[in-house]
């Protein structure tokens, strides 16, 4: 094997970043894009439940059932959207999508309060919207619960015995989902702009016809690739910099852990994603297919990432199938460096991870390259 | 050093189809030599091959001495080579795609400063220098091409239809640039599909479908047609196409621009038996006279003599 070339490798490096950095408008698309979009997604990706239209149905109209209504809206989870005093109008509510959640309080409620029995309410769910339904359910089930006990505690009924759940969650107390997702949106958005300028990186070229002219001259297939690799590698490293600090500043996401610890997992991220995209160019033979290529990439590795879903109830061959997902690990990584303060001793089996897909796919680009020129 | 370049029996598929089917030829130092056939016959292909981008499926070719699938890295500082698309980076200025190419060919220092100015003035760019290339003439963007191929100074230059799709004024002042390299000792190995600038070439081997049919130089080639020529004038060429095969003393017919030309077996008789031939079939015939035969004369010839048609 050849000798690889300084001189070669810096004049190609050179070429790349004239390339990329030279227009304004792909400058903008660069480095600008990319906060724009983390601050937009930082609002959007948000699964807590704050002003749930709520429907009232109250039978009792009672002072301990406004009582109860009162302490539900006073914590800010839930909006009343609707009153009424018939069932017949919730249903509706529901129907026409006007209320997520509904409850309806029993003729009766107070008298059994006052008598010392078990009084009644019901919840009722839009259960096509599991995810908000089932976290408001939980939210009204504990605020009655709550109601309930004080209302035992005045009444000079304590409860005999029972247990007395106290939830406390670590690392986000407030389980704030902006805390949880804001990472995990910076780790997709540096995937996304690593396959951007790499998946068309050598499929352009080939179809400009300059990757032949490379071809004839002494410029070697791993010179090719490392001068591909080296400029988006610094972009990717800059843009993640620049995003964690608006996670940092702008969304109050705690960095608990070692920065640096968190720049190496970075590198290692974007060296697989960049070998990723080098691969998708290397094999694709019009820019368009190296798209579509691309795309059918991307989305199951952020659906299959622990972004949105968690892996652990995926069924187990998908959970095998995101060992293979250097955005699972990157995710993982992230989340416990930036939340939990974790380092590389409790991380190091997702380190690796990265760093063999990283060598072995980049690899794998370089031997795949000379045969598509050649083939 | 024997042959700039020695090509043996040199054969590629694609699948089924074959692309260049046993083609031997060598080239010698210093010299012109062109490859003249339609799109399709196997040029860029075999091009593609001597210049190590495409690996052969059979069959040996030495370039400047070397190997060209055992020593593919000495074979590729030895070439220079310019396609058809004249492949530069069109969002680099000029002068940062000659110091990419001298970079990649390590012309460094003095000579690359050399080098450089000596590449901007042949290509008359000293002025637009920090141009972006993409804004270039065509004419600009081939010479500009042409001197990227050569900064290394390389003694083989390989041009595939270099060039293709340029105005007649520019080819002229390219093909004066192609001499100027020759006469300095550099061998020039360049594929065309236009006959007249065949007709600059030392030596010319001719391709069709992948085989290689002739190879001379054109003076020599034009002699091989050993019948006399005869070019006929007619309201409708096409018809009286069809009327000429066939017709007694007419070896082969074909079209040729907006006129016929005719092999006969014998120029006199031709002359005068052609025109009653014609009317006898109610064809009618303007003008028909002796002309010299022109390489693509030749072409036509050869190709049917292999008993193969044309694609055009």
């Amino acid at each position: 094997m050849k000798r690889i070339s300084g001189l070669r490798i810096r004049e190609m490096v050179k070429k790349e970043l004239r390339q990329l950095l030279r227009d304004p408008r792909a400058r903008g698309v660069l480095f600008v894009a990319p906060i724009i979009q983390l601050v937009m997604f930082g609002y959007a990706v948000n699964t807590d439940i704050r002003n749930t239209a709520t429907f009232v149905v109250d039978q009792d109209q009672s002072s301990e059932s406004r009582r109860l209504i009162d302490v539900l809206t006073a914590t800010g989870y839930f909006e009343i959207v609707g009153r009424s005093q018939g069932p017949a109008d919730l249903v509706r509510a529901l129907d026409r999508s006007e209320a997520l959640i509904g409850l309806e309080i029993p003729r009766g409620f107070a008298r059994d309060l006052s008598a010392g029995r078990t009084a009644k309410v019901q919840i009722v769910l839009d259960g096509t919207e599991s995810n908000s339904a089932t976290v408001a359910q939980g939210y009204a089930q504990r605020i009655v619960q709550r109601f309930s006990l004080e209302r035992a505690a005045e009444l000079g009924l304590v409860p005999e015995g029972g247990v007395d759940l106290r939830v406390r969650a670590w690392y986000n107390p407030n389980l704030e989902s902006r805390v949880y997702n804001v990472p995990a949106v910076v780790a997709v958005l540096i995937m996304l702009m690593c396959l951007m300028l790499t998946a068309l990186a050598v499929v352009r070229e080939r179809e400009l016809g300059t990757l032949d002219q490379l071809m004839v001259s002494p410029l070697t297939a791993e010179e090719l690739m490392l001068s591909k690799t080296l400029p988006v590698a610094a972009i990717g490293l800059v843009d993640l910099v620049l995003i964690s600090l608006v996670a940092v500043v702008w969304f109050d996401v705690p960095i608990r852990g070692f920065p640096p610890s968190l720049l190496l997992a970075a590198v290692l991220y974007i060296l697989a994603g960049l070998s990723i995209g080098l691969l998708i160019s290397t094999i694709s033979r019009t820019q368009q297919e190296a798209f579509m290529t691309m795309f059918l990439f991307l989305q199951p590795a952020i659906i299959l990432s622990g972004f949105f879903y968690p892996i652990s109830s995926m069924p187990q061959i998908f959970q095998w199938v995101t060992l293979l997902n250097p955005v699972r690990h990157f995710l993982e990584i992230v989340r416990a460096i930036f939340l939990k303060g974790e380092g590389l001793a409790a991380l190091w089996p997702q380190y690796l991870a990265l760093t063999i897909m990283a060598a072995g796919v980049l690899r794998l680009a370089i031997i795949r390259f000379p045969r598509t020129v050649r083939a | 050093m024997n042959e700039a370049v020695r090509v043996r029996e040199l054969t590629r598929h694609f699948g089924q189809f074959v692309a260049v089917d046993q083609v031997s030829f060598d080239v010698a130092p210093g010299e012109i030599f062109g490859f003249l056939g339609p799109n399709g016959a196997g040029k860029t292909t075999t091009i593609k091959m001597l210049t190590g981008l495409l690996s052969p499926t059979s069959g040996t070719a030495l370039v400047a001495g070397y190997d060209v699938t055992q020593h593919p890295d000495e074979v590729k500082l030895n070439l220079g080579y310019m396609s058809q698309l004249f492949s530069l980076y069109p969002d680099l200025t000029v002068e940062e795609n000659i110091q990419l190419f001298a970079g990649l060919y390590g012309v460094t220092g003095g000579r690359f400063a050399e080098r450089r100015d000596w590449v901007l003035g042949m290509a008359g760019l000293t002025e637009h220098r920090r141009r972006s290339t993409g804004e270039l003439s065509l004419g600009w963007k081939q010479r500009l091409a042409l001197g990227c191929a050569v900064l290394h100074e390389p003694p083989l230059l390989f041009l595939d239809e270099p060039t293709s799709g340029v105005d007649p004024v520019s080819r002229r002042s390219f093909w004066d640039l192609i001499y100027q390299f020759a006469e300095a000792g550099t061998t020039v190995f360049v594929s065309t599909h236009y006959m007249e600038e065949a007709e600059y070439c030392y030596r010319l081997a001719l391709m069709n479908r992948g085989r290689l049919i002739a190879l001379d130089r054109p003076a020599a080639l034009k002699e091989t047609l050993r019948q006399p020529l005869l070019e006929l004038r007619t309201d409708d060429p096409p018809k009286a196409l069809e009327a000429l095969r066939g017709a007694p003393g007419v070896v082969e017919a074909a079209m040729f621009g907006r006129a016929l030309h005719v092999l006969v077996q014998d120029e006199h008789r031709a002359l005068r038996e052609l025109p009653q031939a014609l009317a006898a079939r109610g064809r009618s015939c303007e003008a028909l006279q002796a002309v010299a035969p022109s390489l693509e004369d030749v072409f036509v010839a050869l190709v049917r003599r292999e008993g193969g048609t044309l694609d055009r």
